[in-house]
């Protein structure tokens, strides 16, 4: 006979807040962009319909699909420069500092959290432009001036404006985390220190380095200000379609279309990048 | 002794604390009263219109205060009217292209033609302006414009070079040429160099492959597309040398921090943009809206808005630009508005270089955005 199973008062009651915050706030919405996604614009004003005429004009339009894979790309290149050029930073305070200088630095790291992400972006203007002060010093030794703003490289700038701090905080605790012995024990068993890092660190930094990669992916793939402000909408990414479509007629049926395929892709990326974070070597039944 | 003070002191205190409450309390049904008077008229507008700068003197004299929603574009100006209810903003500020489309909507009131100068106004296209009127009822009053040409860094372009669209081409240009992030006017002015002239919006489907053609051959020299705060950072620090879709409204501004830029009327013709102020329909401070519409057309409210901080325009009234002339004659030089100067705003329109904005006639809005998006991606 199957045992009934008894319903956890106590647990449902604290689980409830968090549920229903998802459910008002997540879950609602998503439900409420997906329903739009079908409505028409009348006279600018959005209508109830249940129509696919906004699917198609996004789906067959060459440039939303010129915007997706760049925004792919973009952000990918984005997340994996954010996470090589955190490496070395995060290594040093993991297994070079003391437990009082990591705590330092990372409380610096989450200082530039406290301003606007805006501000900060505006201010590498006065850093990248051609009279700012990258060039003029590189004007010293006789190099320059270079065109980084209202480029690729300053979209890129902006991205990790916003992700390497997260990049370097994720990395330093997983890779504080490691059991120091493991890595004493490769030393001297004649493992090399590059090969040490491939074999041993990284192996086991493997899920927080997935999960900080994911983050700094999904921050970048959903952000406006950098490759609009430093980037200068060339090519547009899909938060700048958004932002066109709804600009243009209104249009926000259509611009709810790019959020959804937003939204899939990040699912659909998350989802594959958690099942790898978690997935046991082949071999290992621990 | 030292007790006896503290409780003199104690004593006071309270006493003053009763004083004071009590004439509070006493003043208050005047404080409220003077309160109550403050009308707040809802303004629905461009960036700049609800500051102090323009508003301020008539808050002051007539005790009301504006409460400003900005929009960028007449689309965002639609939608946001659309999706209010009726009644929600007193005052609505239009670009005249879209003025017709609220009218046909119902979201505006009539006007009474016998409120406003029409005799003062520089031009006579001001006194009839294309849908600002229906048969012979008032819906939208014209109460400022401005011309859109070459935008140009002058250390970078010569003015000859800059008198025609054919400039934004040059080599020396090539990333350095700026999209204002509108296809309206950008794709207006490559119409107007593939000479559309005066039908520059009314585009056959071969006319509109053209500009199309155009547009995109200019695609190598661009280095990017902004909104008005990168327009205008993008000028002043250099990142651009030439700005198509724009004209006096930013350059202006830069001008009179000194920076090195000018606008100016290319010789295949420039686009004006007109502003006009409607009054709201269902808005119960009409009489008061009016009465600032009235104050915006006086010689007083017409240089306030060719000083206008966020962005400069032309005076529409004979009294309007005597009196800028009067109170900055500097402002009236720069921004050529004596009778005899070069590009004189009210002689370009006589000399039918200037085409009032519109919005496609053979084409829908979304068939230029589209392709707009298509430019920004190639």
């Amino acid at each position: 006979m199957k045992a009934q199973r008894k319903i956890d008062v106590y647990a449902l009651t604290w689980r409830l807040p968090i549920i229903l915050w998802q459910l008002l706030f997540f879950v609602g919405p998503v439900v409420f962009m997906i329903v739009i996604s079908f409505f028409v614009v009348k006279n600018y004003r959005m209508t109830e319909a249940f129509e696919f005429v906004n699917w198609e004009r996004m789906l067959t339009r060459g440039y939303f699909w010129d915007s997706y894979w760049y925004t792919l790309f973009i952000a990918s290149l984005s997340a994996t420069i954010a996470m090589i050029v955190a490496f070395p930073a995060s290594w040093a305070l993991a297994f070079r500092a003391s437990e009082t200088q990591r705590r330092w630095a990372v409380f610096l790291l989450i200082i530039p959290f406290f301003t606007s992400y805006l501000v900060r972006t505006f201010s590498w203007y006065v850093i990248l432009a051609e009279s700012g002060v990258l060039n003029a010093i590189l004007g010293y030794v006789g190099l320059g001036p270079f065109k980084m703003l209202n480029t690729h490289f300053g979209t890129i700038i902006g991205y990790l404006t916003l992700t390497l701090p997260l990049a370097v905080i994720l990395q330093t605790i997983t890779m504080a985390n490691i059991d120091k012995t493991l890595i004493e024990a490769a030393r001297n068993l004649g493992c090399k220190p590059l090969a040490t890092i491939w074999r041993v660190v990284l192996p086991l930094s493997k899920t927080g380095f997935i999960v900080a990669a994911l983050f700094c992916f999904i921050l970048a793939f959903g952000d406006f200000v950098a490759p609009f402000y430093l980037g200068g909408s060339q090519e547009p990414t899909l938060p700048i379609l958004i932002l066109d479509t709804t600009k243009s007629g209104q249009q926000w049926p259509r611009a709810a279309v790019v959020a959804i395929m937003m939204m899939a892709t990040l699912f659909t990326i998350a989802f594959t990048a958690i099942v790898l974070a978690y997935r046991k070597p082949k071999g290992t039944n621990a | 002794m030292t007790k006896d003070l503290k409780t003199k002191q104690t004593q006071f205190l309270r006493r003053d604390v009763l004083r004071i409450g009590g004439g509070v309390a006493l003043s208050a049904p005047f404080v409220s009263r003077a309160w109550a008077q403050t009308t707040e008229i809802n303004m629905l507008a461009w960036y700049g219109h609800g500051e102090p700068d323009i508003v301020g003197a008539f808050e002051e004299a007539n005790n009301v205060k504006f409460v400003p929603k900005y929009y960028a574009g007449g689309d965002n100006m639609l939608a946001l009217i659309a999706q209010s209810p009726p009644g929600t903003y007193d005052i609505i500020l239009s670009d005249a292209e879209f003025v017709q489309q609220l009218n046909l909507a119902g979201y505006i009131e009539e006007l009474d033609a016998n409120d406003y100068p029409f005799d003062d106004m520089l031009h006579e296209d001001f006194t009839k302006f294309p849908g600002h009127w229906d048969g012979d009822t008032l819906f939208s009053m014209m109460v400022r414009c401005g011309h859109l040409g070459v935008s140009y860094n002058t250390t970078a372009m010569s003015a000859e070079e800059a008198s025609s669209y054919n400039g934004f081409w040059k080599p020396e240009l090539a990333g350095k040429v700026g999209h204002f992030d509108w296809h309206l006017p950008n794709l207006g002015m490559m119409s107007l160099l593939n000479g559309n002239g005066s039908d520059l919006w009314d585009l056959s489907d071969d006319q509109w492959s053209a500009v199309q053609e155009k547009t995109m051959s200019l695609r190598p020299q661009v280095g990017g597309f902004f909104d008005y705060g990168g327009t205008f950072n993008g000028l002043k620090n250099g990142e651009m040398l030439a700005m198509c879709g724009i004209g006096d409204w930013i350059t202006g501004a830069l001008e009179r921090d000194g920076a090195t830029v000018a606008s100016i009327i290319p010789q295949e013709g420039g686009i004006q943009w007109t502003e006009s102020y409607c009054i709201g329909k269902g808005s119960e401070k009409a009489d008061i809206v009016k009465s600032f519409i009235q104050y915006m057309l006086s010689p007083e409210g017409q240089t306030k808005s060719a000083q206008m901080i966020a962005y400069p325009g032309f005076a529409i009234t004979k009294a309007g630009r005597a009196m800028l002339q009067e109170v900055d004659p500097a402002e009236a030089r720069r921004s050529h508005q004596y009778d005899g100067m070069e590009n004189e705003p009210v002689a370009l329109i006589n000399e039918g270089r200037i085409h009032y904005r519109d919005i496609p006639q053979q084409q829908s809005l979304e068939d230029w955005n589209d392709f707009w998006s298509e430019y920004k991606n190639a």
